[in-house]
């Protein structure tokens, strides 16, 4: 039978997430499907189109689905379920909304942020923040997953899928969207970037934070990311934060500064290439998975870092 | 309007787990236990809902093995009114979780029901959604805020690159996420209070439904540990190994 993947993307530009999803999803070994739901969103039908090996895309484009509100877009996945025997997903903030509803609709049972294809049925994934990896096989009779975007590469592009167009279940207006608050940022997405520059609650403040952590994320080209204690501290916005509860990302260069090293923030990033570790504390847990560790105030020693990379 | 809040008993969130060497879990053995933080949260946001009088009574519930009414007591040491066990040592997943939920559920006839975004020991992430879609309530996960109005409820909810506010009608379900507010601490008195609140127990069986793991773990490992690195003494040095490293 055929996979379906459910593409993250803004009704205008298709997420990497959906790119990382499709070599998650190829390894099952099925043809796969991908689904764009959203409202005036055929650009992005289009990107997917692209995507290499997909079999076809299914476009799904109706008011009820601006936004991507949970009930409807589950509904409409449940609609088309008949024809898969496995609905993948990234394992994103929308991801991870929708597909567990989906899942109970089915009555099926789904594995969450998937690291590793073993067989169509058998998948590794983290637990315990990322101090476990379990394998787990699947006995339902579809497969719903989500996939730990950071663990796998993304699908390169060369295909011209056919694009189809889907009807839409009526919503049953249980939710309605109100509005949005979007951070606004010319750097790189946390999620997708190369090198991320992190900062702790060393910073001791919002001004200080971005005084030190920006020119250096501008030197190397990186997204900006933050612990939960310089999150919660006001030093930074909410979808910055690294780790368990924030985002998991494994970028060839992290570079954390301030950062003590907390199980609940190594979950976020331990998967790293090189990680590096500023701080001032000799026995910060950080230094226990730092690649290169620089014992030193950060105040003094990033801006070091920067003439250093300046050369 | 009653509000139920689901609370898990998992691994105290400090604790460092070690993984069994022969692979079949985790060692539980002496770990300190706990409510899971994101249902610490549930609970302080349906008590504050309470205290500004658009509750009338909290109800918590928790699905485990007999120690599971440790945490249930937390829960109504920090204020709710009265505990609900599921009894059952069987490994449950959220799936099941979620229809023992909906089964409680159907008798209690609660307006809202408020979970954590996920549990810390399965990193799951599902339970609520899952919940929602059994019930045919609308959901609103990893919330940072919520105003009652009406009928309604106004949920704020951490997305990817900022946050959303959505209205949904009510009955419905919320998960929260760690901005929703902080926690209060249970004073030694209501430690003592609680004792006395009403905790009833019930079964899977009792509440006639199959919780027959649909996953069978085959294995448990720690993760692949990282090479140990190095110490450098200056930024000139660090700059010198990211380049021969090729980082930059």
């Amino acid at each position: 039978m055929t996979t379906l993947i459910i593409a993250e993307h803004d009704d205008h530009s298709l997420n990497e997430a959906t790119a990382k999803t499709l070599t998650a999803a190829k390894a099952l070994g099925a043809p796969v499907d991908i689904l764009v739901a959203g409202l005036h969103c055929r650009a992005v039908a289009e990107q997917a189109a692209q995507l290499d090996g997909v079999a076809k895309v299914l476009l799904a484009d109706d008011e009820e689905l601006a936004h991507r509100r949970a009930e409807p877009v589950a509904a409409l996945i449940v609609s088309l379920a008949d024809g898969y025997d496995a609905i993948v997903a990234p394992a994103t903030a929308s991801g991870k909304n929708v597909l567990p509803r989906v899942a109970a609709l089915l009555d099926v049972m789904q594995v969450s942020e998937i690291t590793k294809v073993i067989s169509p049925t058998v998948f590794e994934r983290p637990i315990y923040a990322g101090n476990a990896i379990e394998t787990v096989e699947s006995h339902d009779p579809k497969r719903v997953i989500t996939v730990r975007i950071a663990a796998f590469p993304a699908t390169g592009t060369g295909g011209n899928a056919p694009i189809e167009t889907v009807g839409v279940p009526t919503d049953t207006g249980l939710s309605s969207w109100i509005s949005a608050d979007l951070s606004t940022s010319d750097r790189p997405e946390l999620a997708g970037a190369r090198i991320v520059v992190s900062g702790g609650r060393a910073l001791g403040s919002a001004e200080k934070f971005n005084e030190v952590i920006a020119p250096l994320a501008d030197q190397l080209k990186a997204a900006i990311g933050a612990s939960r204690a310089a999150v919660d501290a006001g030093y930074a916005g909410n979808d910055l934060q690294v780790g368990q509860t924030g985002k998991v990302i494994a970028p060839d260069l992290y570079v954390a500064v301030g950062i003590s090293g907390a199980i609940q923030h190594l979950a976020g990033m331990k998967d790293s290439k090189i990680i590096v570790a500023i701080n001032k504390d000799p026995d910060a847990p950080i230094f226990q998975v730092a690649d290169y560790g620089l014992v030193d105030d950060l105040f003094s020693a990033v801006p070091a870092f920067i003439a250093a990379l300046k050369g | 309007m009653k509000i139920l809040v689901p609370v898990k008993r998992v691994v105290d969130a400090n604790v460092k787990i070690r993984v069994k060497p022969d692979g079949t879990g985790i060692d539980f053995a002496n770990v300190k236990m706990a409510m899971n933080p994101f249902d610490e949260i549930s609970v302080e946001e349906a008590l504050r809902i309470k205290e500004a009088g658009l509750a009338t009574e909290v109800v918590v519930v928790s699905i485990g093995p007999d120690k599971a009414a440790e945490t249930l007591r937390t829960g109504l040491a920090m204020g709710a009114d009265r505990g609900i066990l599921v009894k059952t040592d069987a490994r449950i997943e959220p799936l099941a979780v979620a229809k023992l939920l909906k089964a409680v559920i159907a008798a209690e006839e609660p307006g809202l029901v408020i979970l954590g975004k996920q549990a810390i020991d399965d990193d799951s992430n599902q339970t609520g959604q899952m919940l929602a879609a059994l019930l045919g309530w609308p959901q609103a996960t990893f919330a940072s805020k919520i105003v009652l109005t009406d009928g309604g409820a106004t949920v704020s909810r951490e997305i990817d690159g900022g946050s959303e506010t959505i209205a949904l009608k009510l009955p419905a379900i919320v998960t929260t996420d760690l901005r929703l507010n902080e926690p209060r601490y249970a004073s030694l008195p209501n430690i003592m209070k609680a004792k006395k609140k009403p905790l009833d127990e019930t079964t899977p069986e009792a509440l006639g439904v199959d919780v027959t793991p649909r996953l069978t773990v085959l294995g448990t490992v720690e993760p692949a540990g990282r090479t140990g690195g190095i110490k450098v003494a200056s930024a000139a040095e660090l700059v010198a190994k990211l380049k021969e490293a090729g980082a930059i």
